[in-house]
This record gives structure tokens, C-alpha cells and sequence, in this order.
């Protein structure tokens, strides 16, 4: 468990948050630019001194200012990755690795240079010095020499926002494999909520200081505080679900959510997998009676929670389809025509098309690590 | 070289390149401490401080001489201690020439270190932090390599204006031959005597060629780091 409260004054900002997160797990922050997600991380590095508060992670306490106790930075042993990464101008790739490695000796070595060089793919580059380094190379070096100092939490503040579109989809797959294979618990400081949707296990919702909402990404996916962060096209229920048949010929793949079934395109399925499928309010359709002779081929039978007032002229209709639950725009003359109503049945409709690059993998439970 | 130059004339270069290397050779530590708490401490009387270590920049230097004279003097406060302590005596020595061009030159060092270490990215250092280092630890491997260019180019031109330095040296340690009479002295001492006019004239080519050389060795050197840091 991070257990983490916060109270810190700045000219013209105040910070005063409070969250608990699973550990491990990746911890997102996310709000927007300024919501106080940088001050967070430094006051938990240490970079910063917070007026009042305390972290704990685990049985360890980093600092309470209640009981007087602070670890100093430099012995707090957390990892951080910067935004701008911060590399060592002066260093070789692999004296940047190593340079938290050799602080940690003596600490027992969870993780060695030769498994960060493979799992971050950073064997062309150990010679080079950072300035012939690429954006997304930085930060690969960057996460590397993190880990390499033995971190007992790995702080990652925006690691992608300076980078371009090709190279944040080259580093985000390395982020992934971190969080499936280490067990190492994270918080990761975002304003992107695609970053978010495809890392977090747990998601904490700032908004000018304070904390708006917490929880798992599914249950914070439904609140309605996100909508005012992502805007209201990206509002949408985040699932997790399990890879049931793939077909090959066709490039599809049957996904279990709760007792529907959903299909999406997709070629590198593999039966088993875990998958975590993002439902946007828009792209979901409901029917009062099990549909037939439609393309749509994903139906998952639901029935309505409630109905919360949306845009002007739609509704954001909450329907349990079996244990998860979806959330539909829907315009109200529709809500009225079908008499739809807390605990009216409905069959949620989703094409399959509308669900590219809207399903990812999704993190591994902690004991199947 | 020998017949290039006069035994005189050899005397005072060596003693120039002494005095000077003495000069930036002690000075140096303490110009980076000074720039160092200058740029990042915070205490109050910072401004009269600054003001002070830059105090010989703008005195005559025959002030100075004099201040060092009355403090460092046998019967100096602090040169009467040192001798008996000690029994160094820096009037009328090479040493004290050293000290002269020390304290004339420091204020040259100190500017030049506190611009290096005002452009030393403060994150590099809280990122080193992060992966475990201590306050000296990061000094050590992150912030004095990446001010070493400043601290080269201070010390250089440190050097080169301490091999120029006149008039505190001649006020305080007087001008004898072989002991004090540092080039700009011996110049000094030509242009007095009737018919110096030649050596005078050599000696003014030598402090050029000097000069010269070192300002050309400083730019070479930066060069050569910031191509190292990819600058």
C-alpha cells in the first residue's frame, strides 16, 4: 500500500491531496498542466519539503511530518524519471546507467545492467553520449539508470510529453513490459489520458491542488469529474476483459466482458490474454430488444443504473452488462421514445471498428507476475 | 634560449610564471568555494560580501599593496603571527609577490567560476540526488565537472593577469631582482634606466607572446569540453 497526504503553499498555489494505492501497481495522477501532479511526485522524492503530511510505502515511512521523520533524498531510494531526463552530459549511456548502480551497492540487486540493457533494448547505444541520443532513446536511458539504482518506488513525471507521437509509441511498450515485468510499484504523472488508459492500475484525479476522484481506472473512468480533464468526446467506460477465440482468417478476436461477448479487429490476440477496452460514451448504441440483421456484431445485454444528464440535448446512461459497467450517450428524445429507465433491460451495441486503438493489454494481476 | 635572452630577462620570466602559478595555485580552491557561496548560499551581509571579494577590480592596486602591507607586514597583525608561527616572511618575498597577485587576480577567478556554476542545470543535480548521491558526492561528479570549463577559463585568465600584475607586487614586496622583479617590473625598471630601451622593448614582446598563449590555450581547452558535452 503508498499511502500518501500532502499539504504544501507555494506563491499563488496551494496542494493538498490525500490518496492510497495498491502496491504494486502504477499509481496515474492525472490532471491537467498546473493541477499540482509535479509538486506531488517532488514533495515525494524528496525534492521538495512539504508543509504537513506524510508518504508511506509499505511498512516503510519516507517522511511524517507529524512524527518528524524524513529519509533524505538521497537515501529515499525512489526512482525518478524526469520529463526532460536529465541525463548526465558529462557521461557515457553506460555512465548514466550505472551511476545510480553504484550507489546502490551494498542494497540487495533486484535488477542488473545486463536485464535493464535487454529489457530496454539499450545495447547500440551504451557507447554514445547523450546529446547523440534521440528524444525517446533519452528517456529509455533515462528509465534505465532509475531502475538500475535499485528503486523501491519509480516515479515517472510526463516521461513521454516531450516526445513526438512515433516516439511515444516507441517508448510506451517498454513502460508496459516494466509494469508486467518488474514488481515494482509506480506513479505516473500524466495529461494524457491515452498514457493513462494503457498503464494505470489506479488512477488519482487532481484538479488546482486537489484531489477530485480516486480509485481503479474502471471505477474512475465512470466518474463524472474525469469528463471535465478529457472533455466530453473521450468520456467512456474503461473495462478489463479476456480473450475468448481468436480468428485468424478474419483478424478478430472475441473478448468476455462480464456475459457479453465483444469483438474486436485484432491479429496479435492470444486466447487467455487479459485486455483492457476502452468503451467510448459515443460509440455505443442501446436496443430494447436483442438486435438482429445489423452489422454489429457485439451485443452485451445490460441493465440500466441510471441515467445522468449529459449535453444539453443527450443523456449518459450507466448500464451494468454483468458485473461491468458501460456508460452510453444517448440523445434524450431517444431516452424518452424507448422509455428507457433505471432497470430497463438493454442490449449494448459496439462496432468493432469503433474499437481500434481503444484496446490495449492489460496489466497482469499481481500474483500472476 | 640562452642566447635568445639575457639571464636578467630569463630571471624574471621564471619569476612571473612562479608568482603566478603560486597565485592561481592557492587562490583557486578558495575562488571556487567563494563563487560557489556567492551563487548558492543565502545569508544575510551576501551583497557586502560580493561586494568585498570584488573590492580589487575597482581600488588602485598600490591601495591594495598597502593594505597588505600594514596586515601581512612583520609587524603586521597577521604577518607578525605567521613569522613567529611560521617563520614566514612575505614582505619582500616571492611568496608575498604571490599573495599580491592572488588577491588582485581573485575577483577575475570568482567571476568567471560563478558564471559556470549559475549555468550548471540545478535539475542534473536533484536527478543525481534521486539516484543516491550526497550533497559532496554530487558536487564532486556532477556539479564540478560541468563548471570545469569556467573554473579552466578563470584560472587561465587568472594566470595571465597575474603575470601583468605591477603595482600591488611593487608596493608591497618592493622590486628586487630574482626575489620580486616579476616582468612588469623589470620593464618597469628598464624604461627607468638610461639606454634600457631594447630591453625594454623585449620584454614588452615577451608579456605579449605570454598573454597571447594563454588566452589561446583557454579557448582551445573550452572547446574541447564543450565538444565533450555536446555543446
Amino acid at each position: 500500500m503508498l499511502s500518501v497526504a500532502l499539504r504544501k503553499r507555494r506563491e499563488g498555489f496551494s496542494l493538498d491531496v490525500a490518496f492510497d494505492a495498491p502496491t504494486p501497481g502504477v499509481v496515474a495522477l492525472f490532471g491537467r498542466s498546473g493541477c499540482g501532479k509535479s509538486t506531488t511526485v517532488n514533495l515525494i522524492a524528496g525534492l521538495l519539503e512539504p508543509d504537513e503530511g506524510h508518504a508511506r510505502l509499505d511498512n516503510l515511512t519516507l517522511f511524517d511530518t507529524r512524527a518528524g521523520s524524513r529519509i533524505p533524498a538521497e537515501r529515499r531510494r525512489i526512482g525518478y524519471v524526469f520529463q526532460d531526463a536529465r541525463l548526465f552530459p558529462h557521461f557515457s549511456v553506460a555512465g548514466n546507467l550505472r551511476y545510480g548502480q553504484k550507489r546502490a551497492r551494498g542494497i540487495e540487486q533486484r535488477i542488473g545492467f545486463d536485464q535493464v540493457v535487454e529489457l530496454l533494448g539499450l545495447a547500440p547505444l551504451l557507447e554514445r553520449r547523450p546529446h547523440q541520443l534521440s528524444g525517446g532513446e533519452r528517456q529509455r536511458v533515462a528509465l534505465g539508470r532509475a531502475l538500475l539504482s535499485q528503486p523501491r518506488l519509480l516515479l515517472l513525471d510526463e516521461p513521454l510529453a516531450s516526445l513526438d507521437v512515433a516516439r511515444r509509441d516507441e517508448v510506451l511498450p517498454y513502460l508496459e513490459a516494466l509494469r508486467d515485468q518488474l514488481s515494482l510499484p509506480m506513479i505516473y504523472v500524466s495529461h494524457q489520458f491515452d498514457e493513462v488508459l494503457r498503464l494505470a492500475t489506479h488512477v488519482v484525479l487532481l484538479e488546482a491542488g486537489r484531489l477530485v476522484a480516486q480509485g481503479s481506472l474502471e471505477e474512475v473512468s465512470l466518474r463524472p469529474e474525469l469528463r471535465a480533464i478529457v472533455g466530453p468526446d473521450a468520456v467512456g467506460a474503461v473495462v478489463d476483459g479476456t480473450v475468448t477465440n481468436v480468428d485468424t482468417t478474419r483478424g478478430l478476436a472475441e473478448i468476455q466482458i462480464g456475459r457479453g461477448t465483444l469483438h474486436v479487429g485484432a491479429r496479435e490476440a492470444r486466447i487467455g490474454a487479459k485486455v483492457r477496452v476502452q468503451f467510448l460514451a459515443r460509440d455505443i448504441i442501446l436496443a430494447t430488444q436483442p438486435p438482429d440483421s445489423i452489422s454489429v456484431r457485439s451485443s452485451m445485454e445490460g441493465v440500466i443504473e441510471a441515467i445522468a444528464d449529459d449535453e444539453a440535448d443527450t443523456k449518459l446512461v450507466r448500464v451494468d452488462i454483468g458485473g461491468p459497467v458501460v456508460l452510453a450517450r444517448v440523445t434524450s428524445a431517444a431516452v424518452d421514445a424507448l422509455h428507457l429507465q433505471p432497470g430497463s433491460r438493454v442490449w449494448v451495441l459496439v462496432k468493432a471498428v469503433s474499437m481500434r486503438g481503444h484496446t490495449f493489454t492489460a496489466p497482469l494481476e499481481p500474483g500472476a507476475r | 634560449m640562452t642566447e635568445l635572452l639575457t639571464p636578467e630577462e630569463i630571471d624574471a620570466l621564471l619569476l612571473s610564471l612562479e608568482v603566478a602559478t603560486r597565485s592561481v595555485f592557492f587562490s583557486l580552491p578558495l575562488a571556487v568555494l567563494v563563487a560557489w557561496v556567492l551563487t548558492r548560499a543565502r545569508f544575510p551581509g551576501r551583497t557586502v560580501f560580493d561586494a568585498f571579494v570584488h573590492l580589487p577590480l575597482v581600488l588602485p592596486p598600490v591601495a591594495v599593496g598597502y593594505v597588505l602591507l600594514v596586515l601581512f607586514g612583520t609587524r603586521g597583525p597577521i604577518g607578525a603571527w605567521l613569522y613567529e608561527k611560521f617563520g614566514l616572511q612575505l614582505t619582500f618575498s616571492t611568496a608575498g609577490a604571490a599573495l599580491a597577485t592572488a588577491v588582485m587576480t581573485f575577483p577575475l577567478m570568482v567571476r568567471a567560476i560563478r558564471i559556470a556554476l549559475e549555468n550548471v542545470d540545478r535539475g542534473l543535480e536533484a536527478a543525481a540526488r534521486t539516484l543516491g548521491a550526497g550533497p559532496l558526492d554530487r558536487f564532486a561528479t556532477i556539479t564540478l565537472p560541468l563548471m570545469l570549463p569556467g573554473i579552466v577559463a578563470g584560472a587561465v585568465t587568472a594566470f595571465s593577469a597575474a603575470l601583468g600584475e605591477f603595482g600591488a607586487v611593487i608596493t608591497f614586496v618592493s622590486n628586487i631582482p630574482g626575489e620580486t622583479r616579476t616582468l612588469p617590473l623589470a620593464l618597469y625598471t628598464a624604461i627607468q634606466s638610461p639606454g634600457g630601451d631594447a630591453v625594454a622593448a623585449r620584454l614588452a614582446v615577451i608579456s605579449f607572446v605570454l598573454g597571447l598563449t594563454g588566452l589561446l590555450l583557454a579557448e582551445g581547452f573550452a572547446r574541447r569540453v564543450r565538444w565533450k558535452l555536446g555543446r
